[in-house]
């Protein structure tokens, strides 16, 4: 294989295996940028993975080309339907968050199973057969090197995470919404003598958590695995957590460090391909992302500053 | 009957909270152009009173009415549209956003969805310079001092357009040069027009810049005053409700040998940086040394390197005589050092446990408390109820838990705990942080028994008045070091405000 292969190769495989984590860790960003931690992610995610999949299975055959995409939607939405059980707990009953957060993680798997052995009457379900296709950019990849590997064969819902991360990014820094939720996480007690409603926010931050971690469910699930089963999300919930704390709680540092996660996932999988890589034996390439998870949190946890009230339940006195 | 020169009347209100009344039947008036002090001890339903005039709470009965039309203020943003601001005493800012996100913040211009930065700046510059608040839009909050924070909190107000203003306790964590340069900025938005309602229980400051006061006590309005034709005495007595000794009979001090010997002194704190730097001073038997200074500079630090609490870097600290440089915390206080913790909360008390456990937080181990490790709870019961004879402690029982306790109270578990172990080092930082006016006195009376009785006394205290009142010698800290020495009766308020903020003293040995 020649560098230009290889580059390609990475660049891709890294792009399609980033594209959950960009997405479930805006939501992350959003929603503990409202004061409220949402640990729940890997949980929101499963969820949007079956009803993705589910989604595909059925309409397929209907919809054609267009199924991946609308399995977006529908595992946004039931993401985001999953995230209300947090934001009810937390918001309106004053529930600690880690432990609300633990009961979406713990909730989620053994439901969607239940629901898939109910509906299909086996453990997993069969695979998809509308997947994401891969498209060119026009003229951009027609440009020597930098084309072939950026611009050739990429994968679309990559393009759109990262679209919505600028979109994101404008909002929460540039709008009079994102002051206010920025506020909420920062001192609900002083956004509300200003007359901010510190609970509709925050509302709108664990909503918007579910979507996009719904959204970043279905694209791994309709993307990678093909399928759903109970290993299907193992673990893409946390990187995605690790990713929003690693990246500051900002949208643009939150899918940066989602493409380095990204990078190590996808490492493990395509190692096998790459020179050098080839020589280490396959078991360390797939612990490889998890290691780097735990030390990128050891290492930065500590360091990088959160919202100031991020966790805090606010009792609004009356 | 209605009197339109009154911007603001409150009628008969009451507040309850869980059947308690916070409020009891209050009246208050504000006219134009006004200042009017609230004045009452901490619980008395000042800050209650405000919080439903700024929408924070609702009355459950009672009328407000803002130039004359009754009006229901639901929420703080129907206070904002009567044109009713309040700066509160615990800052309500971002500290990680900027100046002008603080101050657009629930109160918007918009340029299309984008937020228009520019013209807030603009704005907020025109405000400034019209009334003297200096402060840099751009700057973050956490990187600018109190004092321009409270201009923040000002400008905020004024950005929305308030001509009723109400501050709480707003001098309380400003230098005397800084209450200065407040009070004149009060004065000049009363020239404006502005109506201002000052919240407080400093009596010097009423005298200073009010025109009216209204005096309220445990939840009731007692009556309102025109300043120039009441004293001190009588307002303080009003406050509390009964005659109060403003002045303590303070001896002179009979000085001893030396209790406390402090060398060169050098302790990084947690964040590793050097939080005091070189520090030596000396304390005797029979005196009190106060130790003044801006919150920050150094008292956390001296007062847990001095407990064992917090490992000293160099430098030696002596109790009589004796070496007791970073030895444990059980050591130093059994070779005689009673600590009065600035959070009687967190390092004082363990809240769930009874009185009577707290008053032997320091002695359980020993003999008679307890025996081959089982504690004996008669005789821990007993040493109890004679501390709360002694102390005064008002409870129903010696085994109610501390966190039923009033904060006078609590206070005087701990002075009871620290004082009744007849050490011959007593620190006492912030003692009387919180309480009413007739704790404050039961406090320092209490200290000044022990210095009667030969003890050594470091009081580290942000209460100027209070350094002043019972210090024989005054230190000031700056930035982790002494920056000047001063005798009460020959220094005044300003020249110690100087020494805070770091000017040293002229003539001063600093080399």
């Amino acid at each position: 294989m020649d560098l230009v292969a290889i580059l390609s190769l990475l660049v891709s495989s890294t792009i399609v295996y980033s594209t959950p984590l960009i997405f479930t860790s805006l939501g992350g960003v959003y929603s503990e940028n409202s004061g409220i931690t949402n640990i729940g992610l890997e949980g929101i995610m499963t969820m949007g993975a079956f009803s993705s999949i589910m989604f595909n299975l059925t309409f397929a055959s209907s919809l054609g080309k267009i199924t991946p995409w609308i399995g977006l939607i529908v595992g946004g939405i039931v993401g985001l339907i999953f995230s209300l059980l947090h934001a009810v707990a937390t918001i309106n009953f004053h529930a600690d968050h880690v432990i609300s957060g633990t009961v979406l993680n713990l909730m989620a798997p053994p439901l969607a199973v239940f629901l898939v052995k109910a509906i299909y009457d086996k453990g997993q379900t069969e695979n998809i057969s509308q997947s994401f296709g891969y498209f060119n950019f026009p003229g951009l990849a027609d440009i020597p090197v930098i084309g072939q590997i950026l611009f050739q064969n990429t994968f679309a819902p990559a393009w759109v995470a990262i679209i919505v991360t600028i979109i994101l990014w404008w909002i929460l820094y540039k709008t009079r919404f994102g002051l206010r939720l920025r506020s909420c996480g920062e001192n609900p007690q002083a956004a509300d003598t200003v007359g901010v409603n510190v609970y509709g926010m925050r509302y709108v931050g664990v909503l918007t958590s579910g979507l996009l971690g719904g959204i970043g469910g279905a694209v791994f699930a309709e993307a990678i695995s093909g399928n759903f089963s109970i290993s299907t999300i193992v673990g893409q919930g946390f990187m995605a957590l690790a990713a929003m704390i690693f990246g500051k709680w900002n949208p643009l540092g939150a899918m940066l460090a989602s493409l380095f996660f990204g990078f190590a996932q996808s490492i493990s999988i395509i190692g096998n391909q790459l020179p050098l890589f080839n020589h280490i034996p396959s078991v360390y390439m797939q612990i490889a992302p998890y290691a780097i998870t735990i030390i990128i949190l050891v290492l930065f946890f500590g360091k990088s500053v959160a919202p100031a009230a991020d966790g805090q339940n606010y009792i609004k006195s009356k | 009957m209605e009197n339109t020169a009154n911007v603001i009347e409150m009628r008969h209100i009451i507040k309850e909270f869980d059947g308690l009344r916070a409020n009891d039947d209050i009246n208050l008036t504000l006219k134009k152009g006004e200042i009017l002090a609230l004045l009452g001890e901490n619980g008395a339903g000042k800050s209650t009173l405000m919080s439903i005039l700024s929408g924070l709470l609702t009355p459950t009965s009672g009328k407000v009415l803002v130039r004359g039309q009754q009006v229901r203020i639901k929420n703080p943003t129907v206070a904002k549209d009567l044109g009713i601001g309040m700066v509160h005493q615990h800052f309500m800012l971002m500290d990680s956003f900027t100046v002008l996100e603080n101050i657009i913040l629930g109160h918007e211009t918009t340029k299309g969805p984008k937020l228009d930065f520019r013209k807030a700046f603009q704005q907020i510059q025109e405000l400034s310079q019209r009334y003297n608040l200096n402060v840099d839009p751009n700057k973050k909050i956490s990187e600018i001092t109190v004092a321009q924070q409270q201009r923040v909190e000002i400008l905020k107000v004024l950005y929305r357009g308030a001509d009723i203003m109400i501050f709480d306790e707003p001098t309380a964590v400003l230098t005397p040069q800084e209450i200065t340069e407040f009070i004149q900025i009060l004065k000049e938005l009363s020239k404006e027009g502005k109506a201002i309602i000052l919240i407080t229980h400093k009596l010097e400051e009423i005298k200073r810049v009010a025109d009216r006061v209204t005096v309220i006590r445990s939840g009731k309005s007692v009556g309102t005053f025109d300043v120039a034709g009441v004293t001190d005495n009588r307002l303080a007595e009003l406050m509390v409700g009964r005659h109060v000794n403003m002045r303590l009979d303070k001896p002179l001090a009979t000085v001893g040998k030396t209790i406390l010997q402090v060398n060169n002194l050098q302790v990084k704190n947690n964040q590793g940086i050097m939080a005091l730097k070189d520090l030596s001073f000396n304390l005797h038997a029979g005196e009190i040394l106060g130790v003044a200074g801006i919150d920050g500079n150094g008292q956390d630090e001296l007062v847990r390197a001095l407990t064992g609490l917090q490992h000293v870097n160099t430098g030696h600290i002596l109790i009589n005589g004796q070496e007791m440089t970073n030895r444990k915390v059980r050591e130093i206080t059994e070779a005689g050092v009673s600590c009065i913790p600035a959070d009687r909360q967190k390092y004082g008390l363990i809240m769930p446990f009874s009185i009577s456990d707290n008053l032997a937080l320091q002695s359980y181990y020993q003999a008679p408390f307890s025996n081959h490790h089982v504690l004996h709870h008669d005789v821990i019961n007993s040493h109890a109820n004679q501390l709360i004879k002694q102390f005064d402690i008002r409870t129903t029982s010696s085994s109610v838990p501390v966190s039923d306790l009033s904060g006078g109270n609590q206070q005087k578990v701990i002075i009871a705990r620290e004082l009744s172990r007849n050490s011959d080092l007593i620190i006492a930082f912030q003692p009387t942080r919180g309480l009413d006016v007739g704790a404050i006195e039961y406090i320092h009376r209490q200290l000044l028994q022990e210095r009667a009785k030969g003890k050594a006394i470091l009081l580290i205290s942000y209460e100027l008045d209070e350094i002043m009142q019972l210090s024989d010698r005054i230190i000031v800290l700056h930035d982790g070091n002494i920056s000047g020495e001063v005798m009460p009766k020959t220094t005044s308020d300003e020249e110690l405000g100087l020494l805070m903020t770091g000017v040293k003293k002229e003539g001063s040995s600093v080399a």
